[in-house]
């Protein structure tokens, strides 16, 4: 990729504590970023890899796509399977497969917020991989008692996110990478000692959210006010909607939606499409929807910069994750949002209530961490839902030809799985992963990605320690 | 050292009566790994074609925990999912640690390694404007390591990427050190992911005693080295011929579902996953993912073999 730079070019490659390999380039102008390029550096072919398998093993393959996700992935993947199948899980099937999923966003939000995020916050020990770190007068501003706290928490946080892994294996098998999704529900009934298990870990994981993580976040909130106005993006956000409260798959703990140039809409897949202009991909393959998209490898293509495709929601680009979420759902948030905001106890906080401030690092840190805490609240309740002795598995054949899709939301945001069957073979296989979305590069249009956007305007003081790039990139967890 | 080589084993293979397999390592082999450690070469972990999937298994090692790990035992200069640092600081460390210690440095990879087109399938890093895939890093970082440890079955066979019609060229790093004539040890650690007691098991063995024995695929054999299918709990099922039907149906051998036990070496029929709470084959099937046919050779992962 050559351009002239308008201002002082940064290259940050790696950017690390993220899932992948990202490259990030931005230009400093007056201490401020005035452009940004984001580029996806791996490619590994998944599409065209699955393509003659036997549907079923869609299943295990696409898991592989994030070693993070991993169970976000499968879900996708069992859901097109059961729309392909014809095939409709049992209400168990349905609450155990929300559990299995559940256990893997709660854990995630806090490996995302500890062990990938709070480094650019938090001084950790002073030795290595702690070590070489940012360096500044104004990066590390939390009070030593706060850092402190901050560090025993990574460190808790690690047994907490531990147990978070147990509980999807209860139900799942192993994690990552779990056994327990197929197409027709779940390979187990869980017995007595499993829900006992799972239980005992979900309060564990209740506690370390209102006793440390929230109260966390909303500490680091205090020392810097700033990040509140930093990072805003495109302001527009999709979910697919995720947890199916009932057997029709009409409610949802967290629905799904779109919200465009500050409108409220109803979730329509076939306004998705992928743009390649700027992607290494054949140019002949743009503007597809997933139902037909293509995975056409062109790597020495002029002007593209990335491996990531340009997902498009009505021809605009659209943020995925707990922001994008919580942001539609708008739920009552925790109390301890109430004591930040200086909102009286007794009052609903809903998130929208965050009004502007949401839209930047922090409200993305402060989205995630709320979602959890609800997620935590709505497992205990399913927990009790399962029904002991009914089926949680539908037998289902491979049919000889079918289409279909299968959408949920990561914890990082919204995965989609789109597929076609003939001679009961895959003939078709479309992933758009949630970081396709929001580390998308410019479209054909030259609109930028949502990151890309919400770089713009970020302060840089030191071009050496530019660390409120980092903060943006990672606030989406890319 | 108070614990011979022999009793590290026995521990490792869960044969020591009174600890759980869970359990794999007792107070005095952390004790002695502490020690061991005052003198410990740099760890370097760099990620190729990869999920990041046994980066986050490794994070569930329960005895020493990951705390411990990453504080006391190893001296962890170089990993993309936990330092600190990012861009022209994170790969400073990474040479730095590499040219002061040639010979004395382990390296981990974890993740394939694409060939095709120079291996621009995957770019690791930027430097002064050069940019680096991951086929400079593991053949130039790999020429001067101590060892290699390959650790997960992209690393070590290739993995999902290699799979049919492997559209990257991506290989593993015994295939590539073939390759390019590299004589430095690679140590597989196989498993889609790893298994955590397995990386941290294998990198205690080489911090006190050196490189473990290995199996012809150059895995430890303390840890692959039996028949999943000989040992499983459910053997008397699939030698009686009771098979189950469905996956929720646990009263028999799951051979009939597409448990390719029978095909695989691995110990999880003692380990089990995640603390011991559960495991492939009790869950569902074996799908032999520490075995270099894993994906073509194994598929469809839900028909017998």
């Amino acid at each position: 990729m050559t351009r002239k730079p308008k201002g002082k070019k940064i290259v940050i490659d790696p950017v690390t504590r993220i899932e992948g390999h990202l490259k990030t380039e931005v230009e400093v102008s007056k201490g401020k970023v005035i452009n940004a390029h984001c580029s996806d550096v791996l490619f590994r072919g998944f599409e065209l890899i699955l393509e003659g398998r036997d549907p079923r093993d869609a299943s295990q393959i696409t898991q592989r796509i994030c070693g993070v996700c991993p169970t976000s992935h499968g879900t996708a993947s069992v859901l097109c399977l059961d729309d392909a199948f014809s095939v409709k899980p049992t209400s168990n099937g349905r609450i155990l497969r929300n559990l299995i999923l559940g256990a893997d966003h709660v854990w995630d939000h806090i490996l995302h917020f500890y062990h990938l995020v709070a480094l650019d916050y938090v001084k950790g020990p002073d030795a290595p991989p702690f070590i070489p770190r940012y360096s500044g007068p104004k990066i590390y501003k939390l009070p030593p008692e706060i850092n402190e706290f901050g560090v025993k928490g990574y460190l808790e946080a690690l047994n907490i996110r531990r147990m978070g892994h147990e509980m999807t294996a209860i139900l799942g098998g192993r994690a990552p990478h779990v056994h327990g999704l197929v197409v027709g529900g779940v390979t187990e009934a869980p017995t007595v000692d499993g829900i006992a298990g799972y239980l005992w870990r979900l309060k564990k994981i209740e506690k370390f959210y209102d006793t440390t993580y929230l109260p966390t976040i909303y500490a680091v909130a205090k020392y810097y006010p700033e990040l509140f106005k930093v990072g805003v993006g495109c302001k527009n956000f999709l979910s697919y909607g995720v947890y199916p409260l009932n057997d029709e798959y009409t409610k949802f703990l967290f629905k799904p939606g779109v919200y465009t140039k500050g409108k409220d809409r109803k979730l329509d897949l076939d306004k998705i499409t992928e743009d390649v202009k700027h992607s290494w991909y054949d140019d002949k393959t743009t503007g597809l929807n997933p139902k037909e998209g293509k995975t056409v490898p062109k790597i020495d293509k002029k002007r593209a910069y990335s491996f990531a495709k340009a997902p498009r929601y009505d021809g605009l680009p659209h943020e995925v994750g707990p922001l994008a979420r919580m942001w539609i759902e708008n739920p009552v948030i925790s109390k301890h949002a109430n004591k930040f905001l200086g909102v009286p106890p007794d009052k609903d906080v809903r998130f929208r209530d965050l009004g502007e401030k949401a839209f930047s690092v922090l409200g993305r840190i402060v989205a995630r961490a709320e979602e959890g805490w609800i997620e935590v609240q709505a497992m205990k309740d399913w927990i009790m839902e399962i029904k002991p002795g009914q089926p949680v598995y539908v037998k289902a054949s491979v049919p000889e030809e079918a289409i279909g899709c299968g959408i949920t939301e990561a914890p990082r945001g919204s995965v989609g799985h789109w597929m076609k069957v003939k001679g009961k073979k895959i003939s078709h296989y479309q992933v758009i992963a949630p970081t396709s979305w929001n580390v998308s590069p410019r479209d054909d249009a030259g609109t930028p990605g949502p990151i890309e956007q919400a770089l713009i305007g970020t302060p840089v003081e030191d071009v050496k320690n530019p660390v409120n790039v980092l903060r943006v990139i990672r606030s989406f967890d890319p | 050292m108070a614990l011979t080589r022999r009793e590290f084993l026995k521990i490792c293979g869960g044969g020591v009566a009174g600890i759980s397999l869970s359990q794999m390592f007792i107070p005095e082999v952390v004790e002695a790994l502490e020690k061991a450690a005052a003198g410990k070469p740099p760890v370097l972990w760099i990620q190729g074609a990869s999920c990041s999937g046994c980066s986050v298994s490794l994070l569930n090692t329960t005895h020493p925990t990951i705390a411990e790990v990453l504080l006391k035992i190893i001296d962890l200069r170089f990993h993309p999912t936990i330092m600190a640092a990012d861009g022209e600081m994170a790969i400073d460390a990474l040479e730095k640690t590499a040219s002061k210690n040639k010979g004395k440095y382990v390296l981990v990879v974890e993740g394939a390694i694409p060939t095709e087109e120079g291996g621009r399938y995957c770019m690791v890093g930027e430097k002064r404007g050069k940019e680096f895939s991951m086929l400079d890093w593991t053949t130039d970082l790999g020429k001067d390591a101590m060892a290699v440890l390959a650790f997960g079955s992209c690393a070590a066979f290739g993995g999902i990427q290699a799979a049919k019609p492997n559209p990257t060229g991506a290989v593993g790093v015994k295939k590539l050190f073939d390759m390019k004539g590299i004589k430095t040890p690679v140590i597989n650690v196989p498993g889609c992911p790893s298994h955590p007691d397995w990386m941290v098991g294998t990198i205690a063995h080489i911090l006190l005693y050196g490189i473990p024995k290995l199996d012809y695929l150059n895995r430890p054999e303390v840890f692959f080295g039996k028949s999943l299918h000989d040992h499983c709990p459910y053997r008397s099922f699939y030698d009686d011929e009771v098979f189950c039907k469905e996956f929720p149906d646990k009263e028999g051998c799951r051979y009939t579902l597409g448990c390719k036990g029978p095909e695989t070496c691995c110990d999880v029929w003692k380990r089990r996953w995640n603390g011991g709470v559960n495991w492939c084959v009790q869950n569902a099937i074996c799908i032999g993912c520490v075995e270099p046919g894993f994906w073509d050779e194994f598929a469809p992962l839900y028909e017998s073999i």
